[in-house]
Formats: structure tokens, C-alpha cells, sequence
């Protein structure tokens, strides 16, 4: 209102006024809500260009959580088949996440890519708290990270803690071969007692439950074998095959490890599809309500303008008149 | 709003997911014999935290040791990819052992066994089924349970017996003309595999 007084003065006031001042001031009015005569085109302009980035912020999100759902089709028929592959295991041995040994190695993993909600955050978290719970005199706790994100996050206090990491897991679609290959990688490089592998179980397309898997060493088995408890009936059992029992129970180890590993993995890699599919939707729904309350700014600038350009002209026209 | 009642509506599922496990196909409910000595130890160190799951939480419980001798035996055969048999009541598996072919028949003493490539049969009544495996291991508990854990298995009926020879003369030739001994010892495999292969089509 103040500018389009300014402007009626400048029109008398003409050979007086600099056009600088007039330019300098201009800036200063964009942000106001009545914009007038000539700068209507500016304001909009600005709030027209946010909806146009936010709408396609919502186009692109949803495209993603298409994808991803497409992608967790896919992958959650081999995971749900992959599960019947490590209670063989856990029938025999039992599970003993309580056990207490010298060497832990925790397998961490994580995705690659993200976007995915806070699984990776949930995984490296559980993994940090496994590592003070194990901790104590005369033990030591290592780190094998898999996928990028997890790395990054354990890198920044726990580096010297990280005996391997691998990434790149998904560029080929997963197989037990790759996985077996990177078992007995992990295996050979690295010293332990007890493995602990931490992963998200995929249960449904909402909720993904942290899950803690311990593989023991065939050591371990022994010494727990004979203390009694949950492994005391593997004497019980006749050995087949193999010169020794250490020998095939070191076999049944690296075996139930890249077992387990390969569920891990499938389960983990569900559980990534699922939190994006969640993470995406919901940031489209953001996007939607976003554009939803600019269109409402856009409108209200748009006729404030237009108002004001009317209040000019009856304005003027009063004047003339009167 | 709808989304925050959404994510209500999912926190409560979540938090009350410890006693009431949502029932996925192919899980069973959550077994209440979890170990509890691991989520009281995780407690008192890290007590903001919610302990994670454990597999034992995730298995479908087995019946204990019969007294007497069960009339069935019944197998499981999982491969990473798909499981073959589950829980499948049958008379009799007979498995390819290191130590050579072993019958396992109901009440057969507890045993863990390493498998070589060779031949799986599972007699249920009249009807055999045959499947070629990979290697791999098989437990037999005392309750008349049995899990064989292959990596690879085939139906004995979709081997080509002339893609058998022909695997088997290329890998005879490439342990003649091996050098290393990585190459030895990874022609040495093709050659065991493929005549396991070849006595399985003609046995």
C-alpha cells in the first residue's frame, strides 16, 4: 500500500526520484503478502516454483515406493523358502545367545542404499549394545560389517574394532553361492568363539523385528557340550562320516554359519524393501499435504493482488472523479 | 492425521508384539521357553533398549523323545532355496553318507551324518522318490525326526544322462591336464560328482 502511494507520488514526483531508490526498495516487499502492482508476478512466481519441485518430489517418492514394492514381491518368496534352512540347526544345537566366551565377532547387516527408514540404525544400535554386554576382562569383541550403511556408522567410534567389511552385496541378485563365498572369507580371516549375527527379520510389510543369531565355534560346542545344558545331548549322538568328530563338527560349524548367513541376508534384504516402501509412502503423503497447503498460499497471494490492483484502479478512479 | 493414527495403530502392534506374535505363514507363535537368561543379562546393561530376537523364538517346537518306537519317521529336507519336505511322514529315507548309503528307519539311534553327492530315496508306501544331492548334512534325532540339509538336490528323472557323460569326460580331461593344484583338486570334484551322477542314473 505504502509502495503504491510512492508510485501515484513518483508519477508527479517523477524527474526527482532516482530509479535506484525505487529499485532498492522492491526487493524488500517480496516476502509481504500485499504485494502490489508489478510484483504480483514475482511472489507467485517464487511459490509457483516451490509446488512445482514438491509435486515432483511426490511423483519421484512414489515411483520409489513402486519399486521397492515390486522389489519385495520378489524377494520375499526366497526369503519365506530360506527359512526352513536354520532350524535343522537350532534343533540340534539350540540357540545359546547367553553363551560366554573369550572372542566375540559380531556380523552386522545392513543395506547399501538409503532411504530406508531407520532399520540400519536399529541394527547398529542392537550390535553396539551386544558389544557392551559381551564386554568384560580378558574378552575382546570384533566387528564384521556388511553394507555400507552400517559401516558408516560403526566407523565413527568403533574403527579400530572392525576386522572386515564388505559392501556391494546386491549388485547380483543374492545366492547361496555368493553367500557361502563370503562365509568362508569371513571365516577364514577371522578369529572367534562365538559368532553373533544381528539382522532384521522381515515379519511384515510394517514391522521388522531386530534378531540376534549365534553360531558357536566347534570348541565352543565341545566345552558347552560337556558343561551340559542345552547342548549336553550332542554326546548323545552318533557321528557319521569323517575321520574325527572335531572334524565333521568343525564341517557342521562352517556349514550352520553360511546357513544362517544366507537366511540373514534374505531376511535383511526383505526387511530394506519394506521400511523403504513405509519411508517413501509416508514422504509422498508429506509431499501431498505440503503441496496441499502452498496451492492455499498461491490463491490467497494471487487475489490479495488482484485485490489490491482493484483498490487501485477504483481508488484512482474515485479521485478523478471526486 | 490418518498417518499418525497409522503409526499409533503400528506402535501399539509393535509393542504388543511381544505377546502376541502376528501368525505368518510360515512362522509359528513365538514359543514363551525364549531365552530369558539373554534378555535379563541384555536388561540390566542396556535397559532403554528392547532385547532382540532370538531364533529360538522362531522354531516350531518338536515333540520330545517318544518311549516307544513311532511308526513313522519324519523328515524334513530343506535346500537354501525351497524346502523339498516338511515334516513329511514317510517308512524309510535311505541318505548317500561319507560313510557310505545308510537307512534311517523310525527309532533309528540319534545320529549326525556328513553326505557325498549321491542319491537320496525316500520310500513312503509303494512309492519311492529319488533325489540326486549335492553334499550336505543330516540329523537324525531320537524322536523319530530327520533333517537332511542339501545345497542343491534334483529329481533323479530330470538328469540328462548324456550331459552326465559328456561333464564327465570333460572333467577326466582337465584332471589329466591339470596343473596347479587348485585345478587338480577342483577337477578331482567334477570327476567324483559327475560318476556319482552316472552311477546314480544306471543304479
Amino acid at each position: 500500500m505504502a509502495m503504491a502511494a510512492v508510485r501515484r507520488e513518483g508519477r508527479r514526483l517523477a524527474p526527482l526520484i532516482s530509479p535506484q531508490s525505487i529499485t532498492a526498495v522492491r526487493p524488500s516487499v517480496i516476502s509481504q503478502e500485499q504485494a502490489p502492482l508489478g510484483l504480483r508476478s514475482i511472489s507467485t512466481q517464487i511459490v509457483r516454483n516451490r509446488m512445482k519441485s514438491v509435486k515432483n518430489i511426490q511423483k519421484i517418492t512414489k515411483a520409489m515406493k513402486m519399486v521397492a514394492a515390486s522389489k519385495l514381491r520378489a524377494i520375499q518368496v526366497r526369503a519365506e523358502n530360506s527359512r526352513g534352512l536354520w532350524q535343522p540347526f537350532t534343533a540340534l544345537l539350540g540357540d545359546t545367545p547367553s553363551v560366554d566366551v573369550k572372542k566375540n565377532v559380531i556380523v552386522t547387516i545392513s543395506s547399501d542404499k538409503g532411504l530406508c527408514g531407520g532399520i540400519n540404525s536399529t541394527s547398529v544400535k542392537i550390535s553396539k549394545a551386544l558389544k557392551k554386554l559381551t564386554a568384560g576382562p580378558d574378552k575382546e569383541t570384533k566387528y564384521v560389517v556388511l553394507g555400507e550403511k552400517a559401516k558408516a556408522q560403526l566407523i565413527r567410534d568403533s574403527k579400530k574394532d572392525i576386522e572386515l567389511s564388505i559392501t556391494e552385496l546386491q549388485k547380483n541378485p543374492l545366492n547361496y553361492t555368493q553367500v557361502s563365498v563370503l562365509a568362508d572369507d569371513i571365516l577364514k580371516n577371522v578369529e572367534y568363539d562365538a559368532l553373533r549375527i544381528v539382522f532384521n527379520k522381515f515379519q511384515s510389510v510394517v514391522s521388522f523385528l531386530p534378531t540376534v543369531a549365534t553360531v558357536l565355534s566347534p570348541e565352543a560346542v565341545e566345552k558347552e557340550a560337556e558343561s551340559g545344558g542345552k547342548l549336553g545331548e550332542l554326546d548323545s549322538y552318533e557321528i557319521e562320516g569323517g575321520e574325527t568328530k572335531s572334524e565333521v563338527l568343525q564341517n557342521l560349524g562352517e556349514f550352520q554359519f553360511s546357513c544362517v548367513l544366507f537366511n540373514a541376508v534374505l531376511e535383511n534384504a526383505c526387511s530394506e524393501q519394506g521400511a523403504r516402501m513405509s519411508a517413501m509412502d509416508s514422504s509422498s503423503r508429506n509431499a501431498g499435504d505440503m503441496l496441499d497447503r502452498l496451492t492455499l498460499t498461491y490463491n490467497r497471494t494471487r487475489q490479495a493482488s488482484i485485490t489490491t490492483e482493484l483498490i487501485e484502479i477504483i481508488s484512482g478512479a474515485s479521485a478523478l472523479e471526486g | 492425521m490418518f498417518r499418525q493414527a497409522s503409526g499409533l495403530l503400528a506402535r501399539s502392534f509393535l509393542s504388543s508384539s511381544r505377546s502376541w506374535v502376528r501368525p505368518f505363514s510360515t512362522d509359528l507363535p513365538a514359543a514363551p521357553t525364549a531365552d530369558s537368561s539373554f534378555a535379563e543379562a541384555w536388561k540390566k546393561v542396556v535397559p532403554n533398549i528392547e532385547p532382540p530376537k532370538t531364533p529360538i523364538a522362531f522354531v516350531n517346537p518338536r515333540p520330545p523323545t517318544p518311549s516307544s518306537i513311532p511308526s513313522k519317521l519324519t523328515v524334513n529336507f530343506v535346500l537354501p532355496y525351497a524346502s523339498e519336505l516338511s515334516t513329511k511322514e514317510v517308512d524309510m529315507v535311505i541318505i548317500p553318507a561319507t560313510t557310505g548309503q545308510m537307512g534311517v528307519l523310525p527309532g533309528h539311534v540319534a545320529t549326525i551324518a556328513e553326505l557325498k553327492p549321491g542319491v537320496l530315496s525316500v520310500h513312503e508306501g509303494n512309492e519311492v522318490t529319488k533325489y540326486f544331492i549335492s553334499s550336505g548334512f543330516a540329523f537324525i534325532h531320537a524322536n523319530s525326526y530327520a533333517d537332511v540339509v542339501a545345497i542343491e538336490a534334483v529329481p533323479i528323472d530330470q538328469i540328462d544322462p548324456s550331459l552326465v557323460q559328456k561333464g564327465l569326460a570333460e572333467f577326466t580331461q582337465k584332471l589329466s591336464s591339470a596343473s596347479t593344484d587348485l585345478e587338480k583338486a577342483e577337477a578331482q570334484i567334477g570327476v567324483y560328482v559327475h560318476s556319482a551322477l552316472n552311477s546314480a542314473l544306471t543304479g
